[in-house]
């Protein structure tokens, strides 16, 4: 059971249950839809940017606990930071999850997600809210992760 | 079938168990450090030793092509290769072998009647008739088909049982209909369609129909000639055979009047540049050198399963899910999606504490395989407001011991989400 609770650790487990910005977002400057076709993991979310600064980030979805967790979390760290903060934080993040990377104290919170690791099939599920949130920037509407 | 079918199955001879497991050589196997429980057959069955020996035996002794060759080999393996075609047309009690086209599988199968035989009798305004629980295989030939022609996909509705009423068949069967396909088995909610009675209205209005065999032949005797069905597709893979093997059955006076689906060789009678003369039915269907191996194959699987007994793995198979929703129902937080009275051995469920995504990951650490996800029925998935499911499917080789452990593993889920 050691791996699974790695997996699902207590951070997630309350994440998944009381997701944090679990919202629609008001006067939005970006939005997009993420779909699992896999799994019929969906996610929606929310940015207002302002000055290449994230002032409010918010999701909406119906995802398995990781995808969920990892779309709460994503949105707790990304307040306030500069797009390109957001970009190096996913970047590490991406690579933490591959195993290309250790944990490191820059990825905070989203550290609780390394557990993903040791199941190759949920990696997907981690990435979804991350690769939405670009689609978003990028002002494409869907993501998918096929 | 009732319990009295079940106890006259069982008793006729016992049914055991562990000598049919060890036939398996997977069922050997650990995952994840715990011996493997494969809840997943209805996506695809695992193969008896017999079929992967015969597989074997054809690559290594017998191998060359078909239909072809003044050699040997290739006039013994054509042989074989036609008796399989034999063995599967009695198998559905097909009148005949001529009706017994072998294709890729069930989708091939589908989309080869979608092609041949569907689409040069369709005009805009014209309509086909499905069910709301088909799998993509038997929606999306159609829409492409609708697409090109103007015609129409109509869909009996399911109930909240997960069964079709047929008041809305006769309803939505009307003097447009051309054409209707229909799931003998869901794979996603385990319903027996009552076909038969489908198939009598259809006729009733002159309408040719479809079944998609591909979750019934394993888990029921089939007989075409007393469903009355004009088509029957079904997949070697979830059967025990290869994959990469299918079956379509055709009634001979409609395979006859088709046009080819793929052109070829093996499908012609004669070429010139000028003109080709089609073979006959199957081999008009059959362009290029098939999946020989995998025929061969087939014909093991099905030799398997009549070995074991149809009527005898139906019951097995059904004192399962018995068991396991009985025990199922326990789990609290759990409910079970579809729940119709004629049901085979399919159980999909959702649970209120956890995402069937994160149960299948759950199980799978104790070694148990399930399907998470839509399979292949996202209209069914929005009909049932439920994102995904989680759908443990049983087989001849199961046990009421591995349902034990599956329903452990339930309640592992319960005690980590609760
Ligand atoms: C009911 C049903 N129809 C059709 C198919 C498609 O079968 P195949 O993928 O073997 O072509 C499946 C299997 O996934 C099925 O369960």
């Amino acid at each position: 059971m050691s791996d699974l609770r790695e997996l699902y650790q207590e951070t997630i487990l309350d994440h998944n249950k009381h997701p944090r910005n679990f919202r629609r977002l008001e006067g939005a400057t970006h939005q997009a839809h993420g779909h699992n076709p896999l799994c019929g993991d969906r996610v929606d979310v929310y940015l207002k940017v302002s000055d290449g600064r994230i002032v409010d980030i918010s999701f909406e979805g119906d995802g398995c606990a990781i995808s969920t967790a990892s779309a709460s979390i994503m949105t707790e760290m990304l307040q306030g930071r500069s797009l390109e903060q957001a970009q190096q934080l996913f970047d590490r993040f991406h690579d933490l999850l591959i195993g290309k990377a250790e944990a490191g104290e820059e990825l905070g919170k989203l550290e609780v997600l390394a557990g993903v690791r040791a199941f190759p099939t949920r990696v997907k599920c981690a990435t979804l809210p991350w690769h939405t949130f670009k689609a978003a920037l990028h002002n494409e509407t869907a993501a998918t992760t096929e | 079938m009732s319990s009295m079918e079940i106890m006259n199955a069982l008793t006729a001879g016992s049914y055991d168990v562990e000598r049919l497991r060890a036939d398996f050589p997977i069922l050997q196997r650990e995952v994840n450090g715990r011996p493997l429980v494969y809840f997943d057959n209805a996506a695809s069955a695992q193969k008896p030793r017999s079929v992967i020996e015969a597989v074997q035996q054809c690559y290594a002794h017998e191998y060359s092509n078909i239909h072809r060759g003044v050699h040997f080999l290739s006039g013994q393996l054509t042989a074989r290769y036609e008796a399989v075609r034999e063995r599967v047309a009695r198998f559905l009690n097909a009148p005949s072998a001529k009706e017994i086209v072998f294709t890729r599988g069930t989708t091939e199968s589908i989309n080869l009647v979608a092609h041949s035989f569907v689409r040069p009798r369709l005009k805009a305004g014209d309509e086909i008739l499905i069910t709301g629980m088909e799998q993509h295989s038997n929606i999306v030939p159609w829409q492409l088909l609708c697409d090109e022609t103007g015609a129409t996909l109509r869909v009996v509705p399911v109930q909240d049982s997960g069964e079709i009423d047929l008041e809305d068949v006769r309803r939505l069967l009307n003097e447009r209909t051309r054409f209707v396909s229909v799931v003998h088995v869901s794979n996603a909610l385990g319903t027996i369609n009552p076909v038969r009675q489908i198939i009598a209205e259809a006729h009733a209005r002159g309408v040719p129909v479809l079944l998609d065999g591909a979750q019934a032949v394993p888990h029921l005797r089939v007989d075409v000639q007393e469903l009355g069905a004009d088509f029957y597709a079904f997949s070697g893979h979830k059967l025990y055979g290869p994959s990469g093997i299918g079956v379509l059955y055709g009634k001979m006076e409609y395979l006859q009047q088709m046009r080819p689906y793929q052109g070829g060789g093996d499908m012609i009678r004669s070429v010139s540049f000028e003109r080709t003369e089609y073979a006959e039915p199957p081999q008009r269907f059959e362009a290029g050198t098939p999946n020989i191996a995998g025929v061969i194959g087939l014909g093991a699987a099905i030799d398997y399963v009549e070995s074991v007994g149809l009527e005898r793995i139906a019951a097995h198979e059904h004192d399962l899910l018995l068991y396991a929703t009985a025990g199922m129902m326990e789990v609290p937080g759990l409910r079970i999606i579809g729940t119709a009275r004629d049901k085979a051995g399919v159980i999909s469920f959702v649970m209120e504490q956890a995402h069937p995504h994160d149960i299948g990951t759950i199980l799978d650490q104790d070694g148990i395989a399930i399907r998470a996800g839509q399979h292949c029925a996202q209209p069914l998935m929005q009909r049932f407001g439920v994102p995904a499911t989680a759908r443990v499917s049983f087989a001849l080789y199961n046990t009421r011991d591995e349902v034990d452990v599956l329903l452990q593993s339930l309640h592992k889920v319960v005690r980590l989400f609760g």
